[in-house]
C-alpha cells in the first residue's frame, strides 16, 4: 500500500466503479478501497440475512421466504434505458461481456386512481384505455409528429422551431388535455417536474423518441433492461475492467482517512497505520463528510411479495410512475418491482420498491398511494436516507465527491454526474458516440 | 513477477453475454463453458492461461495487466467441441477482493497452488470455500500444482494434492506453465468432465 497512485477511489459504488474504470483504461494508476468487505456501497444488493441486518437488527429471516443466497435486493433500484446513457458506457467500456440482462416486462403510469399501460407510439395510442376516443385520435397525431420528427431535416418540422417552440406550445397545437400531457410529460419523457412545459420542446420529442426507440430494441414490453442477479452487478463489472487495466482492489478497509497538506490539498489516503500517496481523490459522499452538504431526503419502502404488482399484466419485472399530480405531492413517487425470473428472488417472489423524494418524516404514510398498489406483501421495510452533494472546490483540493443517488428509478443523473467528474479528473470529454445497434440483447 | 497478456479485445460487441446458465450453452456437440482461475497471487494462474490459449510462456512482464476474457476451443475424440471462455483474475485476488459476479455462471474452477510453496497450497483451501459460498453446486473443480519444473525446491508432496482433492471431490494434477507439461491436459480432462445437456 506504500506506494504512489494518480488516483485513489474510495468507495466501490456504481459512480466510483465506473470512474475507477474509465480512469485505469486512461493509463492512470488507481488504487481503490472499500471499508466494506463488499461490493457496491449504496448501491449494492443485498441477500437477505444482510437484509435483515439492516433493518432488522437480527440475522433471522423466516425460513419461509427461501435461501438467503438467493435474493438480490438492490439497495438502489434502477432500470436501464435500452439506448440510454448508462449502455452507452457499458458498450463503450465493453463492460457487457461480464453481464448478463434480460429486458424489463412492463412500462405502467398512474392516472385517475388506476394503473395503465404506457402507450408509447400511434398504434398504442389508439388502444389505450387513458384517453376517451377523440383523445385518442388527436394523441395519434403527436405520437406520429415525434415519431416523423428528424433534427435535421426541417421537412419533418412542420414549421415550428423546437428549439425556441416550448413544449406547452406544441403540445396546444395538437390540443392534447392535461391528463394526456401528465403521462406523456412524467412516464414517456421521464421529466421529474412540470418544468419541461415551459423550456423549447426539443429535448421532450428527443425523450420521448429515445423511449419508443428502447421499446422498440428488445422487443419487451418496456424500453427498460436489468442485469441478472441485480444491479450490484454494475459496479463489480466496472471493478473488473479497472482491475484489467491494472487498478489495484481493497475491501474492507477500516477508516480510509484522507490526508491533507498545508494547503488544504490531498496528500494521500492512510488505513491501518500505512498511507498510500496520490495525486487526487474520487469518493461518494461518506469518505468526506465535510465537504458535502445535505441536499434532500428520500423515503423508500422495499416489499418481498409472493405474486406480481396488480394490474401490471403479470408483469415479473415493471416499472410504474406516480406522476405529482396524480397524487398531489411535488414529486413524483416511483414503483420497481424485479423477480425470480431476473435472479433477484427465489421461485416465485417477488421485491418490491416503492421510492419518493420525502416531503415529510413519515415514510409509511407518504409512501402509502404507491404501497397501496401492491396488494398484500410478504415483509415490508421502511427506510429513509439523506442525500448530498459535494461543495468543496475540486482545483483547490483535488478531491472529487460523487453524488448520492436520487429517488427515480433511473440512471441518467447517475451518469451524467459520472461524466461531469471524468471531465474535472482529465480534463477530457468521454465520446460516447457507439454503436448502439451493435449490441444486442441476451436471448431466453 | 506475473504473465501478461495483451489488452482485451474489443470486437464481440455484444449486450450482455448470452444466458447461458451453469454447464454452458449451444447444442450438445459444441459447449461454450465458464472456466474460473483461482488461488493465491504468484502461483502461475495468468501463465497457465497464456501457456494454453497463446502456447507463450513470458516470464519477464511485471504484472498481470489485461488479463480477463481469454477464450479457447479444444476439439475432443468424440468430435464434440469445447470453448472455454476463461477468466482470469486480473490481480483482484491479492487483497481478497474478488467479487461474486466472477463466480457467476462458472462451470468450471481451477484451483491453482505452487508445489514450492505450503503456503499456496494451504491457501488452496480458501479459495474452495470461497467457491462453495459462492459457486453454483455443480461445478466440475480441478486442484493443480503448478511449477512442478521446480521440482528441486518442492515442498508440497504428490500424495498431499491427490488425497485433498479427492477430499473435496476435485480432480488432480500437476503442471508446469513455463514447459508446458501436463498443461493441455489439464483442460482436456475438464472437457471430458463436463456434464453433457441432455438432449430432448
Ligand atoms: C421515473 C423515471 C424513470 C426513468 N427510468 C430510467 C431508466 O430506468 N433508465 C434510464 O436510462 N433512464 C431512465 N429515465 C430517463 C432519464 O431521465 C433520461 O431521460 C433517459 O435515460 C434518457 O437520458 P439518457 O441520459 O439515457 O440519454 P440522453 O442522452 O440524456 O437523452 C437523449 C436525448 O435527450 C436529450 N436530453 C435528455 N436529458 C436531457 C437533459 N437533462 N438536458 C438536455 N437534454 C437532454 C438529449 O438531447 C439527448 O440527445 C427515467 C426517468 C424517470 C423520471
Ligand atoms: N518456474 C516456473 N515459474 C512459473 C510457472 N508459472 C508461473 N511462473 C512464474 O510465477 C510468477 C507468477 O506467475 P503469474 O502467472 O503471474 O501468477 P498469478 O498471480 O497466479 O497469475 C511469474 O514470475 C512466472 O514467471 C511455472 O510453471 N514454472
Ligand atoms: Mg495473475
Amino acid at each position: 500500500m506504500d506506494e504512489e497512485y494518480d488516483v485513489i477511489v474510495l468507495g466501490t459504488g456504481l459512480k466510483e466503479c465506473i470512474l475507477s474504470g474509465l480512469l485505469s483504461v486512461d493509463g492512470l494508476k488507481v488504487l481503490h478501497m472499500d471499508r466494506n468487505d463488499y461490493y457496491g456501497g449504496e448501491s449494492t444488493s443485498l441477500n437477505l440475512i444482510q437484509l435483515w441486518k439492516r433493518f432488522r437488527g437480527d440475522d433471522k429471516p423466516p425460513p419461509h421466504l427461501g435461501s438467503s443466497k438467493d435474493y438480490n435486493i438492490d439497495m438502489n433500484p434502477k432500470f436501464i434505458m435500452a439506448n440510454g446513457m448508462l449502455v452507452r458506457v457499458l458498450i463503450h467500456t465493453d463492460v457487457t461481456k461480464y453481464l448478463y440482462f434480460k429486458a424489463v416486462d412492463g412500462s405502467f403510469v398512474f392516472n385517475k386512481g388506476k394503473v395503465h399501460k404506457v402507450p408509447s407510439n400511434d398504434m398504442e395510442a389508439l388502444k389505450s384505455p387513458l384517453m376517451g376516443i377523440f383523445e385518442k385520435r388527436r394523441a395519434r397525431k403527436f405520437f406520429i409528429y415525434v415519431q416523423d420528427y428528424n433534427e435535421s431535416d426541417p421537412k419533418t418540422h412542420d414549421g415550428m422551431d423546437l428549439t425556441r417552440v416550448t413544449t406547452k406550445e406544441l403540445i396546444a397545437k395538437f390540443g392534447l388535455d392535461d391528463n394526456t400531457v401528465d403521462f406523456i410529460g412524467h412516464a414517456l419523457a421521464l421529466h421529474r417536474d412540470d418544468r419541461y412545459l415551459n423550456e423549447p420542446a426539443l429535448d421532450t420529442v428527443k425523450r420521448m423518441k429515445l423511449y419508443a426507440e428502447s421499446l422498440a430494441r428488445f422487443q419487451g414490453g418496456s424500453p427498460y433492461i436489468y442485469p441478472l442477479y441485480g444491479l450490484g452487478e454494475l459496479p463489480q463489472a466496472f471493478a473488473r475492467l479497472s482491475a484489467v487495466y491494472g487498478g489495484t482492489y481493497m475491501l474492507n478497509k477500516p477508516e480510509c482517512k484522507v490526508e491533507f497538506d498545508g494547503e488544504g490539498k490531498v496528500l494521500g489516503v492512510s488505513s491501518e497505520g500505512e498511507t498510500a500517496k496520490c495525486k487526487k481523490v474520487v469518493c461518494d459522499p461518506s469518505y468526506l463528510p465535510n465537504k458535502v452538504r445535505k441536499v434532500g431526503k428520500v423515503a423508500r419502502a422495499i416489499a418481498i411479495m409472493s405474486h406480481p404488482i396488480p394490474n401490471t399484466n403479470d408483469s415479473h419485472s415493471v416499472q410504474v410512475i406516480l406522476p405529482q399530480k396524480q397524487l398531489g405531492r411535488k414529486s413524483d413517487m416511483y414503483l420497481f418491482c424485479c423477480s425470480y425470473s431476473h435472479n433477484v428472488a427465489p421461485k416465485g417472489k417477488f421485491i418490491a420498491f416503492v421510492s419518493t423524494e420525502a416531503e415529510t418524516d413519515q415514510p409509511a404514510i407518504e409512501l402509502k398511494p404507491g404501497i397501496d398498489l401492491l396488494g398484500p406483501v410478504d415483509e415490508i421495510f421502511f427506510d429513509m436516507y439523506d442525500r448530498f452533494e459535494p461543495v468543496n472546490e475540486p482545483t483547490l483540493d483535488n478531491c472529487f465527491v460523487s453524488t448520492s443517488y436520487d429517488a427515480t428509478t433511473h440512471f441518467e443523473s447517475t451518469v451524467l454526474d459520472v461524466l461531469n467528474m471524468y471531465t474535472l479528473i482529465t480534463g477530457k470529454v468521454l465520446d460516447l458516440s457507439v454503436d448502439l445497434s451493435a449490441a444486442g440483447a441476451a436471448e431466453e | 513477477m506475473g504473465c501478461g497478456y495483451s489488452l482485451p479485445d474489443r470486437d464481440s460487441r455484444q449486450l450482455g453475454r448470452p444466458n447461458s446458465e451453469n454447464g454452458g450453452g449451444q447444442d450438445a456437440k459444441n459447449l461454450r463453458v465458464k472456466l474460473v482461475l483461482l488461488g493465491d497471487s504468484g502461483v502461475g494462474k495468468s501463465c497457465i492461461v497464456l501457456r494454453f490459449v497463446r502456447g507463450q510462456f513470458d516470464p519477464t512482464s511485471k504484472v498481470t495487466v489485461g488479463a480477463s476474457f481469454l477464450s479457447q476451443t479444444i476439439a475432443l475424440q468424440d468430435s464434440t467441441t469445447v470453448k472455454f471462455e476463461i477468466w482470469d483474475t486480473a490481480g483482484q485476488e491479492r487483497y481478497a477482493a474478488l467479487a461474486p459476479l466472477y463466480y457467476r455462471g462458472a462451470a468450471v474452477a481451477v484451483i491453482v497452488y505452487d508445489i514450492t510453496s505450503p503456503e499456496s497450497f494451504s491457501k488452496a483451501q480458501y479459495w474452495v470455500k470461497e467457491l462453495q459460498k459462492h459457486g453454483s453446486p455443480d461445478i466440475v473443480m480441478a486442484l493443480v500444482g503448478n511449477k512442478a519444473d521446480l521440482h528441486e525446491k518442492r515442498e508440497v508432496a504428490v500424495q498431499d494434492g491427490m488425497d485433498y482433492a479427492e477430499k473435496n471431490g476435485m480432480f488432480f494434477i500437476e503442471t508446469s506453465a513455463k514447459t508446458a507439461d501436463n498443461i493441455n491436459e489439464l483442460f482436456e480432462e475438464i472437457a471430458k468432465r463436463l456434464p453433457r445437456p441432455v438432449i430432448t
